[in-house]
This record gives C-alpha cells, sequence and structure tokens, in this order.
C-alpha cells in the first residue's frame, strides 16, 4: 500500500484527501500530523464561534471517527519538526520516525506578530485557531478593555467577536480606511460609520510603538508612534497572516514568500506535494478558502496517479462576516489607467455599489448594503463576458438586465428563516443555513445535493450563493473558477462545445475518450449535452437514443404517475375538424383522462400509458396528425393571432405566415426548447415579444424580435431588425435558428444566451453580414433535410418497439 | 429459495438502455450496461416511485428520470446525499437470454 503522510491537519491537507477518496478505490496508508489537539475544524467560522453565534462542535468537519472510518491515523498535539528527503521518513516533537512514499505538506500559515517591545506578554495574542479564541472569551470573563491591531478582514472580524463577548473594543489602524485591500475609500468609510454606530472604537492612522506590562506580566498599556497611549487588557494581533514553510524550507525544498509548487502542487521534490495558505503558486500566495478547495481536487488527483487536472490559480472574492453588514469585493476594484468606474450610491438607504470596467467587462467590485447581485458581477468577471450592451442596467442588478417579471429582490439577510428560497422544491432560508452548518456544507453542488434548494429550475441559485456566502461569510468564496458541466470531467460547457466543434467525432464516448473523462459512460447530465453538440455540429451524426432524455426518446413528456403526455402538432395554432375529431376518437378509445387546451395554442392529452403511446400515434397519424415535440429540446409552437384574415386591424397574413415557418422548422433540435410567434399587427395579440423568436407585421413589413421569455424570467424580446419582405423574415428565422444551435450552450433558452453574448453579437452575425446569415440559414435547411421524418409515425410503424413493449411471463 | 424464470434475449435489452419485465405482483426493470452486465431492480425509484426504467444507464448506475436521484444498479442503493434503496434481483446470462431469480 501506498504511504501518505500529511503534515497540518487542516483545512486544506483533510480536503484533500477527502477528494482522493472520492475519485479511487485504491486504498492507502494514511498518517496525519496535526499540533492543535482536534480533528478538522472549519477554521473561517471562528469568528462566529467567537461571536457566541456558534459552538466548536458545530464547526467540526472531520471529528475523530471520521479518520478512524477511512483507516487514517491521526496524530493530534504532535508537531514534525523535520523532513529527511533521502531517506523520505518525517520526524515529530517525540522524536519517532515515519516512512512516507508521498509527502503532502498544508502547513497553512501563522498570523504576523508585530516584533515590537512587548509583543510576548500575557494577553498579546494572534487570531488564528481555537486556543486563541478560548483566551480571548478567557479573557472577555476578567477583563474589559481589548484592543485589536489590524483594521482589515480579520481585524474587525475579531473585534466584532470581542464586543459581542461584553468588551470595550478599540481596533488601530495604520492607515485612513479599513479593510483596504478589499475596499475602496467610500465604502470603507461606509463600514466605518456603521461599525461605530455598533459600539466600536478606531483609533486610525495609528502605528503602535510598544506594549507595556503590569507587575504580573500581562500587558496593560499600549503605546503609539505619536506618544498617546491607552489601557487595554487583551491586544489581539490581526495585522496579516504569512505562510507557514520554515519545516519544507529547512529540509530544502524552494521556497519563495511559500513554498514554491507547479500546477500540479507539487514541490520541487517530486515525492513531496503542497496546498493551501503555505504555498505560493505562480508568485501568489492565498488566505482565503475557495482557492484551497480547488487546489485540494487537483493535487489529489495526482496523489491518485491519474495525472489529470491542473490548478491554474483562483480569483477571489470577500465578505465580511460580521452580521448585518452587507459588503462585497472582487477583482481589481481599484481601477487601473484604463479602467472606468460605474457607481451608485445612496447614503440614506446605506448602499454603496462601484463596477470596475475595462474594455466592457468589468474587472472588480465593491458592493456595500446590497450585495444581491455580487455572485452575479463575479461570474460576469470570471467569466470576461462583455458587458456593453447591459452597460445603462448593469448596476441595478441582474433582475433588472432582463427586463420585467423579478420584483427587486430582499436582501437574503435580512429575510426570515422561513422565507420560501426554492419555490420547485419548498426550501426555506431556515432549511439552508441549517443544512450547510449541519453539513458542513461548501458549495453550490453540496446545498444542492443535500436540501435539492436551486437543482430544478435554478432561478433562485443567485439566492443560495448568497446564503452560502453569508451563512459562512468571511474569506469564503463561492463557485470555482470554472464550472465544469459535471462530476465526470473538469471542462466547462464552452469547452466541451467548442472541442467538438472543432473536432469530428462519430459517438459521445469518443468525446468522452479523448477529453478525460472519469467516467467512460458519462452521466445522465453530461451525456445528452455531448450527444446534443455532435449532432448540431455534424448533421450526419447518428443519434444516440441512450444519451437522450427519457422524453426526447418515448416522444412525450413523462408525468410523475409515469404515464405520458401527448401533443399533436397545430399548424400556427389552427385546427380542423377532422383535426379535432381524430383526437376526440382517440381520446374517447383510449380512456385518457384528461384533455387541455395548452398556452401555445394546441391540445394536450394526459394519463397515456407508455405502451398505448404507439396505438395513440397510429390513430392521430390517421388523422393528419404528427408530433408536436412538446417533449423536446426542439421547435414547440408557432403561435398566431387571426391576422388580416379576418381582424379588421390585422396588416398581414399572421396565420399563413406562422404556418409557413412551423413547416419550416419542427423537428430541428436545439440547445432548449424554442417558440415563435406570429402577430398580424402592433397590437401583437399573439404576444411575440416573449418568444424565442416574434414577428410582428407593420404595413411596411415585418419587425423581427428576439430572445423573449415568458417562463422562469420574463423577458421581452430585442427588437432585432426589420424587413420588408416575408422571404427575408423566413431566411432570419433559419439563420437565427442555426446560430442558436451552434453558438448558444445546451440548456441555454435564447433568452439568457443572449443576454450572455450580447445583442449586438446576434446583430453582426445577422443584420450585418447578409453573407453569414444566408450561409446560417444554409446550414439549417441542410440539417433540416434530416430531421423532419415524423418520430411518432416511425415508432407507430414499428421502430424502438421494445421501449413500448412489456415482458409478461 | 431459487426460482429463475428466462425472461428475454440478450439482443433484445439495448446496450446502456432496458427492458420492463412484468409480474402479478411486481414490475422489475432490466438494465444492460456498457460492460454487457444484466442488473434488475424494482422498478421504482425509492424516492417518489419514478420509473426507473425510463432514466439514463451510466457505470452500474442509473438516473430516475423524475427528480434525477441516481441509483447503483449493484445493490439498489441511492447515491450522494440522497438516502434510499430499491429491492434488486439476481440476475444471469445463459446462451444468450437472460434469466432473473424471483
Amino acid at each position: 500500500m501506498k504511504k501518505i503522510v500529511l503534515i497540518g491537519n487542516g483545512m486544506a491537507g483533510v480536503r484533500t484527501l477527502e477528494e482522493l477518496f472520492k475519485i479511487t478505490e485504491e486504498k492507502f496508508d494514511i498518517t496525519v500530523f496535526g499540533s492543535e489537539p482536534y480533528g478538522n475544524y472549519n477554521r473561517i467560522m471562528l469568528s462566529p464561534v467567537l461571536a457566541d453565534e456558534k459552538t466548536i462542535d458545530e464547526i467540526m468537519i472531520n471529528d475523530l471517527d471520521w479518520y478512524k472510518d477511512n483507516g487514517i491515523t491521526l496524530h493530534t498535539d504532535s508537531t514534525i519538526t523535520s523532513i529527511n528527503r533521502s531517506s523520505k521518513t518525517v520526524m515529530d516533537d517525540k522524536g519517532n520516525s515515519y516512512d512516507y512514499d508521498k509527502l503532502l505538506i498544508a502547513t497553512g500559515s501563522n498570523p504576523f506578530i508585530l516584533p515590537i517591545e512587548g509583543h510576548d506578554l500575557d494577553g498579546v495574542i494572534g487570531f488564528r485557531d481555537i486556543s486563541d479564541v478560548d483566551q480571548m472569551i478567557d479573557a472577555a470573563k476578567s477583563h474589559k478593555n481589548a484592543i485589536v491591531i489590524g483594521g482589515g478582514l480579520l481585524g474587525l472580524e475579531a473585534a466584532n467577536g470581542l464586543m459581542k463577548q461584553g468588551m470595550n473594543v478599540t481596533v488601530v489602524h495604520l492607515l485612513a480606511d479599513l479593510m483596504e485591500m478589499q475596499l475602496d475609500s467610500t465604502a470603507s468609510q461606509m463600514l466605518l460609520t456603521s461599525l461605530i454606530e455598533r459600539g466600536m472604537s478606531f483609533k486610525m492612522e495609528s502605528q503602535t510603538q510598544k506594549l507595556i506590562a503590569n507587575d504580573s506580566g500581562r500587558v496593560k498599556q499600549i503605546e503609539f508612534a505619536d506618544g498617546s497611549a491607552m489601557d487595554t487588557d487583551l491586544v489581539v494581533m490581526a495585522v496579516g497572516i504569512r505562510p507557514n514553510f520554515v519545516l519544507a524550507q529547512e529540509s530544502g525544498i524552494y521556497c519563495e514568500r511559500g513554498i514554491v509548487v507547479d500546477d500540479t502542487m507539487m514541490t520541487y521534490d517530486p515525492s513531496i506535494y503542497a496546498v493551501g495558505e503555505c504555498i505560493q503558486h505562480r508568485h501568489l500566495c492565498y488566505g482565503l478558502v475557495a482557492p484551497l478547495f480547488e487546489q485540494a481536487k487537483v493535487c489529489a488527483n495526482h496523489l491518485a496517479g491519474y495525472g489529470i487536472g491542473i490548478y491554474e490559480g483562483s480569483i477571489t472574492s470577500t465578505k465580511l462576516k460580521v452580521t448585518g453588514i452587507d459588503l462585497f469585493s472582487a477583482g481589481n476594484f481599484k481601477g487601473t489607467e484604463n479602467s472606468e468606474d460605474l457607481v451608485f450610491q445612496d447614503a440614506a438607504r446605506g448602499v454603496y455599489k462601484k463596477i470596475v470596467i475595462e474594455n466592457d467587462t468589468i474587472i472588480g467590485s465593491v458592493m456595500y448594503g446590497d450585495t444581491i447581485d455580487g455572485s452575479w458581477y463575479f461570474q460576469l468577471m470570471k467569466d470576461e463576458n462583455n458587458i456593453a450592451d447591459m452597460r445603462d442596467r448593469l448596476l441595478f442588478g441582474q433582475a433588472h438586465v432582463g427586463d420585467s417579471g423579478h420584483g427587486p429582490l430582499d436582501m437574503v439577510a435580512s429575510m426570515d428563516d422561513s422565507a420560501e428560497i426554492c419555490g420547485c422544491n419548498g426550501i426555506s432560508k431556515g432549511d439552508i443555513t441549517n443544512a450547510i452548518n449541519e453539513q458542513n456544507l461548501f458549495t453550490l453542488e453540496d446545498v444542492r445535493a443535500h436540501t435539492k434548494a436551486s437543482s430544478s429550475c435554478g432561478s433562485c441559485t443567485g439566492l443560495v450563493e448568497q446564503l452560502i456566502a453569508s451563512t459562512l461569510g468571511g474569506e469564503y468564496s463561492e463557485s470555482p473558477k470554472k464550472k465544469p458541466i459535471c462530476g465526470c470531467t473538469d471542462h466547462t460547457k464552452q469547452e466541451v462545445h467548442d472541442f467538438i466543434f472543432d473536432n469530428n467525432f462519430e459517438t459521445v464516448f469518443e468525446v468522452f475518450a479523448r477529453m478525460g473523462w472519469e467516467n467512460v459512460d458519462g452521466c445522465h447530465v453530461c451525456r445528452p449535452e455531448v450527444n446534443y453538440y455532435l449532432l448540431a455540429a455534424n448533421p450526419d451524426y447518428v443519434d444516440d437514443a441512450q444519451s437522450r432524455f427519457i422524453n426526447e426518446r418515448s416522444h412525450g413528456n413523462i408525468q410523475k404517475d409515469g404515464t405520458y403526455s401527448v401533443v399533436p402538432r397545430m399548424w400556427g395554432g389552427v385546427t380542423t375538424p377532422l383535426e379535432l375529431r381524430t383526437i376526440a376518437d382517440v381520446v374517447d378509445k383510449f380512456n385518457i383522462p384528461t384533455m387541455k387546451v395548452t398556452g401555445g395554442q394546441r391540445i394536450d392529452l394526459f394519463g397515456v400509458t407508455k405502451e398505448d403511446l404507439p396505438k395513440v400515434w397510429k390513430d392521430l397519424n390517421a388523422g393528419g396528425l404528427v408530433s408536436g415535440h412538446a417533449y423536446g429540446k426542439s421547435l414547440r409552437t408557432v403561435k398566431t393571432c387571426a391576422g388580416d384574415t379576418w381582424c379588421r386591424f390585422g396588416t398581414k397574413d399572421s396565420m399563413a405566415m406562422g404556418i409557413k415557418l412551423e413547416k419550416i422548422a419542427w423537428g430541428s433540435w436545439m440547445p432548449h426548447k424554442f417558440k415563435l410567434a406570429v402577430s398580424g399587427c402592433p397590437r401583437n395579440c399573439a404576444e411575440a415579444t416573449i418568444k424565442d423568436f416574434g414577428l410582428v407585421a407593420v404595413q411596411s413589413g415585418w419587425e423581427l424580435h428576439v430572445g423573449g421569455n415568458g417562463g422562469i424570467k420574463v423577458r421581452v424580446t430585442d427588437l432585432l431588425t426589420r424587413v420588408e419582405s416575408e422571404e427575408e423574415a423566413i431566411e432570419y428565422v433559419g439563420a437565427y435558428i442555426q446560430l442558436y444551435r451552434e453558438d448558444a450552450l445546451y440548456l441555454e433558452r435564447t433568452a439568457p444566451w443572449i443576454d450572455r453574448v450580447g445583442l449586438s453579437f446576434i446583430t453582426e452575425q445577422l443584420v450585418d453580414d447578409e453573407d453569414n446569415r444566408k450561409a446560417l440559414n444554409a446550414r439549417f435547411l441542410v440539417s433540416q433535410e434530416k430531421s423532419q421524418d415524423d418520430p411518432w409515425k416511425e415508432r407507430a410503424e414499428g421502430a424502438q418497439s421494445h421501449q413500448f413493449e412489456v415482458i409478461t411471463l | 429459495m431459487s426460482n429463475w424464470k428466462e425472461v428475454v434475449a440478450l439482443d433484445g435489452i439495448p446496450v446502456l438502455g432496458s427492458r420492463v419485465f412484468r409480474t402479478d405482483e411486481t414490475e422489475i426493470a432490466i438494465f444492460r450496461t456498457r460492460d454487457d452486465s444484466i442488473f434488475a431492480v424494482h422498478n421504482a425509484c425509492p424516492h417518489k416511485g419514478g420509473v426507473l426504467s425510463e432514466g439514463i444507464v451510466h457505470g452500474h448506475k442509473v438516473t430516475c428520470p423524475l427528480h434525477n436521484w441516481v441509483i447503483n444498479l449493484e445493490d439498489g442503493e441511492a447515491q450522494g446525499a440522497d438516502k434510499g434503496s430499491t429491492a434488486c434481483f439476481e440476475t444471469k446470462v445463459e446462451s444468450g437470454m437472460v434469466y432473473i431469480n424471483l
């Protein structure tokens, strides 16, 4: 068995072991050394412990039983004093020696203690571990005055905690602005005002000169460079942390400001890896949690010998964990020579937002008071999205970008515990925060797995991310740099999309093999996605039925009791007595329990058993009805108004146009469902301005609208252009669908797609470039030649019969 | 006590697909994985009774079509943070025919 020794029983090291267990069945002989007497606890939650909002037990991530259950030998209260790299052994402070095959160093960091006179007195501590917290709580019981040196994130959290413990707290800060590493001057002053209102005192722009002891050797006074002095019973130094790499350095491993590692988390010694706050990667040291998790994942992969995955560094964001204060910052919020600031300030409400923009992308942001959109700005920044098209609404937040629909979201921190966050699954704020605390969840994926919140329609994802941030608070930042498609791979949707379009693959399994998937079969998330990209990239691709969700395999919508719904196509929403009679006869013959008129001008038949599906389809086919693809990521309805055939206001024949478009576009597979509408005049009775593509007839021609949605989040269309002739309008529809098919990511409706790529991209591709538009439309028509076979007819005639026949004895 | 029943030809089950086998008492989903292993489980997800035979098969697992619970076909246990299990039946393949031990 391979021997792994881990030095440092903290979050980074133990997370690496957890990741290792997750990805390999191989058994290792693992020994862990920790200087503290505990299992692995959540260090970022020390502030809430100090503030009496949590207990030590509540912040344990891995208790001692976890080590036992996983066969890990844990030495607590045990410090490694030397590493012998030639004999591959480590020595502990009791003189025992241990062998390793692979050594993992995760020694974290130490609080920086100012080298001033009196720094080693009793009552002078850092803020780093449980013993520091214990000392602070003890001091609060018998003493009154505390001074915290350092007005950064950690210092303010310590000061807040001590205040909650009943002490008079003064924060001493060298500069004029608090948290100058995370906030600009405006936000910093707002924070200062609000902390003073809460009873905290400050001594700004002050340098500490020395600490003076009383008779028993405990600190009693602090003296400043300007000659002034203050009495105190406790001094907490929170002026920063320093990577703890002495052990590594003494054993000859190359270190600079931390232990230098490459993109695989390997040190200069190939048997030794390092993760966490002790390392230096691409010239950077990190003091936050999110990067540790990304590093742990990569490191585990290499410890397991897979050799896949590289760590490319992290972009981090910050929140302060002081209850009731919402602030957020990320990226370069101070700006560069070429950057510009978008600023929103409402002093009375205590709200301040600044977004720093360079070349039409966000490079940083600071928010105070209202941070609901912090994670959205952060995502836009990481994805380097072009924000030119939403610049005028950006500061008002995500709810205002897609136009109407979502009212202003409440600040999540002020919501009641019973407030429902996830409307699909009925999950309240309290359910989520309890799960985060009790099960030690860190990521959106964790919360989805344990609570189901945000796992259905996804519209509450931003709120859930906010909740995770505000519950874990402090140094935690959500969302890794890249969001992989699923657990089978580290590749993002965009990477997989581009790789498939740039290459020529014949099966989903080829893609998995070439891109280094961990599961050779993929899973229910990635397989339909990869299958779709293959289909969209190559009209000759042979569709893989087993890679489709059941609805697209059975050509009906599965209902909660396992029966299906059946929706025949009603071209342009126009029907005939024969069609209606056929439907009525089918309903009678097969005892179909419910008929419903849909929002898309068709009729839905609910409660058809799977065995009956081919027979139902056969009868519908006989009456001229074909599949309406109501189950597919494909063209759904084409809604029309009466148009100039009957309506006294109509300017054009919207019914005929709708039917024509539906005949052209039906059957095509797309990233998500797609709805069309045609209105005969600007009164827009067909509601074309909330459809994926809407046509509105005017006297002079057609208005073409794109990117509307009436579902989860209402988005009104953008006007793409106006054309004179019907032929042009039809060409636009084909070209637009093809652009969507080729460019959008799987499961991305046109509304979020346009929000992501920008209307100007669509305009460039379709309006400004006529050749490109014609080429897109031509590609669409080629792919349609292979997709316009009625799937119902094929199956009614016996195709895929194994699906519909039940075996009995 | 063994009660082996011949159910279907191996070729009658698509790779990474399933067939439904119904007796008077129960409904069983029979899965064929990509390594040609055959598994049989009670055709109801432990969560809300979703029809497992309609799920996407990957590795030795199936994802329920209703709410994406992932069920391990080897022991019927729900995977990840979900808790629950569905009954499993022994299977064997002889001369191209699939048998289930009811």
